[in-house]
């Protein structure tokens, strides 16, 4: 399994999939291998503790608490999930200067500062050396399948899988075309593609994503399979309400401030729903690329003083803020699956979500807008607010209907998929 | 020697349109969908099934005779949208084998709400039935066959009915058999026509489901069925909806043409006979009371009225629908009341139903919004804003 983050730095739902996937798989008795990148720099190093940095390789193997059928190894790497050419190509620099710092300058190179990791200086090299390091840390690996996630490790997915002849499952958690619209990066196509191509199987998260899988790259339908996440609940009963007395509702956007997912639209909701009502804030949990535009956006809409902005949240303060928010809003362009959505209605927060999602697949108690339809986002999150029993239909069935979405039938599906692709080599 | 009495529920909601909290204006319905739909179950079902059915009665020159209720509101979009639909029913009404039923005009759960607008919408639609078809309803049918011992009652009291229909539900029967006249506890004159769910259903939900055992049902085998009740049986009573035939059971199942063959099939048995409601009532004494405390429908498998007031977004819309009555009676506006009025139209709380919404089901069908929750904000929107005009005319007056 090529993936990523495991817990407790979390980013996104990228790591949270391969988290629950991985974990479910082990609770089937499927061994797992589990290689992801991990960059040895210490602000991004600190959240797996290494058992035996052995590896002359480069690579660490190491246990993950309760997971008893899944090994793991690292591949240092600076590799990100969301990471986009340039963001990566920023990181480096800054990386670059804190070493320097540290080191007290005489260090110049990149080479010099990784102790001779020889990291690259842009993001598809870097992918192609992951590649390269994957497929040679796989020589004393026995496995029967190649599982590879999102198109970051496609290359070292083709690469593993052709020196081990061992079948190659792509499992798309987004595209391109998802996270860039039309501006698609055509580097990242390209590997996307050829990933897709090589692959046995595809696993997509959602219809949607499949239907963006064979209009847009061209694989044959009978080869792309859908496989939907489930969602990990925290199963002790929160209490309805917090005990505190809001004046105010809260309605809360948490995800990525980027285009994918559609902050745009929440804002011009948010100022249509102001027209209507007052005792309402808006919350902005996450960050982003369009951070700063949202938040000249909100001021321009002469709305500043309701929306307020969280930066990037992660563990307990994301349990805190679902608790504190009556109404979560996912307005994204495009969303293959959208795991949040679930965790919101874990924590009995009713969701309105994009019909351009995967969970809208998944999901019937909540209410459902397109992305670009401000004035029915608006219209939606005002009939929350005011008519308190939606708010209680849509969060008592909302939560009973999360609770069948569950990663062991995700697993299960995967096994079916794993065995059917054995067979066929 | 049973008799069959057939009985066809013909009604079409009025459909609002998409009102956000935005909207302003008092136009709440969606004239181009309820234009649409309307036109299309009548050249669907409507025309054709009233076709057919004219055919036979005067094939069998008065041997075969059926039953309609058509709602008010109903009649006043085939008014608008399908008139050829009306006069085809006044036809069925003039061969003098078409009896027609009483129900609420708005097709509403009023009796559970209020017992005043109830006998309104009851009188005005035996003045509107009369109007069109020049027959004084005798019979009385409440919306979706809701009934329990207080509408007996009150039926009774208003002392222009013979009897009440409603379901047939093995739960207020016990051992007894729903092809018998029964009277209503506590009521003197009043009798009750139950329906013969099994029967009815037979051919309303099963006629064309290929995993039922009885698959084909031919009109042969549908009256030695009713064969069987002799000895044991008064009346088999098939109530069913009139859309059965050509929207819930497409033409290409067969549905007309068993409909064609039907009538001389049970008439090939010399004991059988085919009975308006009144007719029944006229002919057979009740066998025995029946007491009905709690409320019942002829809806789903619970037989209750879960499928209209089982969740709290129901019960809140209807809730806040009948608490406008006084402030909306008051205005003394024939606009403002009857929108008011059409909201009750029982349909806008069955799209609201969350019971079977996440397997998709029956429920589905006819059903103009995506989720039970678009239709709560849909129609609390609209609820907000006829409110308001109450304010306004109060303000103004």
């Amino acid at each position: 399994m090529l993936g990523w983050e495991f817990p407790p730095f979390i980013s996104g739902g990228l790591g949270t999939a391969c988290y629950g996937l991985t974990r479910a798989l082990d609770q089937l008795g499927i061994n797992v291998t589990f290689v992801l990148p991990k960059m040895v720099d210490g602000k991004y190093a600190t959240h797996v503790k290494l058992l035996t940095p052995s590896s002359q390789m480069s690579a660490a193997t190491f246990k993950f608490g309760g997971l008893k059928n899944v090994k793991f190894r690292t591949i240092d790497s600076p590799l990100q999930p969301y990471s986009s050419p340039d963001v990566y190509q920023r990181r480096i620099e800054e990386s670059l200067k804190r070493k320097q710092q540290i080191h007290g300058g005489g260090v110049s190179s990149a080479s010099q500062l990784f102790g001779g990791m020889h990291y690259s200086g842009d993001m598809f090299t870097e992918v192609y050396r992951y590649a390269a390091v994957a497929a040679e840390l796989a020589k004393d690996e026995q496995f029967n399948i190649v599982h590879a996630h999102d198109w970051m490790t496609y290359p070292a997915g083709i690469a593993v899988a052709a020196m081990s002849g061992k079948p190659l499952i792509v499992h798309i958690h987004s595209t391109e075309f998802d996270r860039s619209g039309e501006h698609v990066h055509q580097m990242v196509y390209d590997i996307e593609r050829e990933g897709m191509e090589q692959a046995d199987k595809v696993i997509a998260v959602s219809h949607y994503t499949r239907s963006i899988v064979i209009s847009r790259y061209g694989i044959s339908g009978e080869k792309v399979e859908v496989v939907h996440n489930g969602v990990d609940l925290n199963n002790h009963w929160s209490l309805a309400g917090t005990g505190i007395n809001k004046d105010e509702k809260i309605v809360l956007f948490l995800g990525r401030i980027t285009m994918q997912k559609g902050p745009e639209y929440f804002l011009r909701a948010a100022k249509k729903v102001l027209e209507v009502m007052d005792n309402v804030k808006f919350v902005m949990a996450g960050s982003g690329d369009l951070m700063h535009r949202s938040v000249e956006m909100a001021a321009e809409l002469g709305i500043g003083h309701k929306v307020l902005f969280t930066g990037f949240l992660r563990g307990e303060y994301v349990q805190k803020i679902y608790r504190a928010a009556d109404l979560y809003v996912m307005p994204s362009v495009s969303e293959p699956f959208g795991i949040a959505p679930l965790e919101a209605l874990d924590n009995d927060v009713p969701v309105i979500i994009s019909k351009q999602s995967g969970v809208s697949e998944v999901l019937r108690h909540a209410l459902k807008v397109d992305f670009w339809d401000v004035n029915e986002i608006a219209n939606k999150v005002v009939a929350v607010l005011k008519y308190p029993p939606l708010e209680m239909t849509l969060r008592s069935h909302g939560n009973f209907e999360v609770r069948r979405l569950r990663w062991k039938d995700s697993a299960a599906k995967c096994v079916k998929i794993y065995e059917q692709t054995m067979v066929a080599v | 020697m049973p008799s069959v009495c057939f009985y066809f529920q013909v009604h079409q909601p009025l459909r609002l349109r998409h009102y956000t909290v935005f909207d302003k204006n008092n136009k709440y319905f969606d004239d181009y969908k309820n234009a649409f739909i309307c036109r299309k179950v009548a050249n669907k079902c409507y025309l054709p099934a009233n076709r057919l059915l004219l055919d036979v009665i005067r094939h069998f020159g008065g041997r075969f005779k059926i039953a309609y209720s058509i709602t008010g509101v109903l009649l006043e979009q085939l008014q608008r949208f399908s008139p050829e639909v009306i006069s085809t029913f006044d036809a069925l009404a003039e061969t003098g084998c078409v009896e027609f039923l009483a129900e609420t005009y708005y097709h509403s759960l009023s009796f559970l709400y209020s017992r005043d607008e109830f006998v309104e919408q009851v009188n005005k639609q035996v003045e509107t039935i009369d109007n069109f078809f020049g027959q004084k309803p005798r019979i009385f049918r409440n919306t979706e066959l809701v009934y329990n011992n207080d509408l007996a009652a009150l039926i009774e009291a208003m002392d222009s009915f013979d009897a009440i229909i409603t379901e047939g539900a093995d739960h207020i029967l016990g051992f007894r058999s729903p092809n018998f006249v029964y009277r209503p506890n506590g009521c003197s004159k009043l009798k009750l026509l139950l329906k013969n769910y099994s029967l009815s259903d037979d051919i309303a939900f099963r006629f064309s489901n290929r995993d039922w055992p009885q698959w084909p049902l031919t009109a042969d085998k549908f009256a030695r069925w009713i064969n069987d009740v002799n000895g044991n049986g008064n009346v088999v009573n098939l109530f069913m909806d009139y859309e059965t035939f050509g929207e819930h059971q497409w033409a290409d199942t067969g549905i007309f043409d068993f409909m064609r063959h039907l009538p001389e099939e049970i008439l090939k048995h010399p004991d059988n006979n085919f009975k308006t409601p009144s007719e029944v009532v006229q002919c057979y004494e009740a066998a025995d009371t029946i007491d009905v405390p709690h409320i019942i429908s002829w809806a789903d498998t619970e037989r209750d009225i879960s499928a209209w007031l089982g969740n709290a977004m129901q019960s809140n819309a209807i809730h806040e629908l009948y608490r406008l009555e006084n402030k909306i009676k008051k205005t003394k506006d024939d606009t403002i009341i009857s929108d008011w009025r059409r909201l009750q139209v029982s349909d806008h709380f069955y799209y609201m139903c969350t019971k079977y919404f996440a397997d998709g089901d029956v429920h589905k069908y006819f059903n103009p919004y995506d989720s039970p929750y678009d239709s709560y904000i849909n129609f609390m929107n609209v609820l907000d804003n006829l409110h308001s005009r109450c304010s306004n005319h109060a303000y103004s007056a």
